[in-house]
């Protein structure tokens, strides 16, 4: 987990596998830099390969931006799991959270340089999803 | 009226364009790409870049799309920018180009 305040749009990262989603936000620090708000989550509560809700809603709180935050999910459940979390963050902020429909380190990377620029949530979600336009 | 608007439209909306050759080791990749849109993105002025002297354009401001132009090393970057900063937008991507992105 890692997060540097800034008004810019948060990303998320959730994978089935820590590793994957540690390295993605890595590559996403490295490549980016770290004006934008970044989390991760990845695994079971067991540390076995799986998704959790409550790993996730902490990964939003921690990348919590004014400006909102893109979650970018790996397969099946990481997607199933982020939307249930995404119920679950406060009224008055779930408006501003959005799961990409995006591959997990692409996704995460063209979203975070969208956000370091200072772009909408929806122009970071509209930039991740053109992978898959 | 009519004059004035023309005078205006020209000032910003005639592109201006330059070249430069791709230094960096592996041309525009991953890394440099996110670079050059970051550089992009802190100008107003519309920027594309493109293989050719005439296109096809490419929205420097999508790095998306700039990785998919996959400009190796060596290969001649065309920019082309219209709007109000142009000239100091133009400025800043060739000079990140020039430095190799920070890489060569």
């Amino acid at each position: 987990m890692s997060n540097s305040s800034s008004g810019n749009v948060g990303i998320v990262i959730v994978s089935h596998s820590a590793k994957i989603a540690e390295g993605a936000a890595d590559m996403v620090r490295q490549m980016v830099g770290n004006a934008v708000p970044l989390a991760w989550t990845g695994g079971d509560p067991e540390g076995g390969l799986g998704t959790n809700v409550a790993g996730i809603l902490e990964a939003i709180e921690i990348a919590w931006s004014p400006a909102g935050v893109a979650i970018l999910v790996d397969l099946g459940g990481a997607e199933t799991n982020s939307e249930m979390a995404v119920e679950m963050v406060p009224e008055d902020r779930r408006a501003r959270v959005v799961v990409c429909n995006a591959p997990v380190v692409e996704g995460a990377v063209i979203a975070a340089t969208e956000s370091s620029g200072g772009s909408s949530l929806t122009a970071v979600q509209r930039s991740a999803e053109e992978f898959y336009a | 009226m009519h004059d004035a608007n023309a005078s205006r439209a020209s000032k910003t909306l005639v592109p201006r364009t330059a070249s430069a050759v791709l230094v960096n080791p592996v041309g525009l990749h991953a890394r440099p790409s996110v670079k050059l849109t970051q550089c992009a993105k802190n100008f107003a002025a519309k920027i594309e870049i493109a293989l050719a002297p005439d296109g096809p354009w490419t929205d420097a401001k999508s790095p998306v799309k700039v990785m998919r132009v996959k400009a190796p090393q060596g290969a001649m970057l065309y920019f082309r920018v219209a709007g109000s900063d142009g000239d100091a937008a133009l400025a800043a991507v060739l000079a990140l180009v020039h430095d190799g992105f920070g890489e060569a």
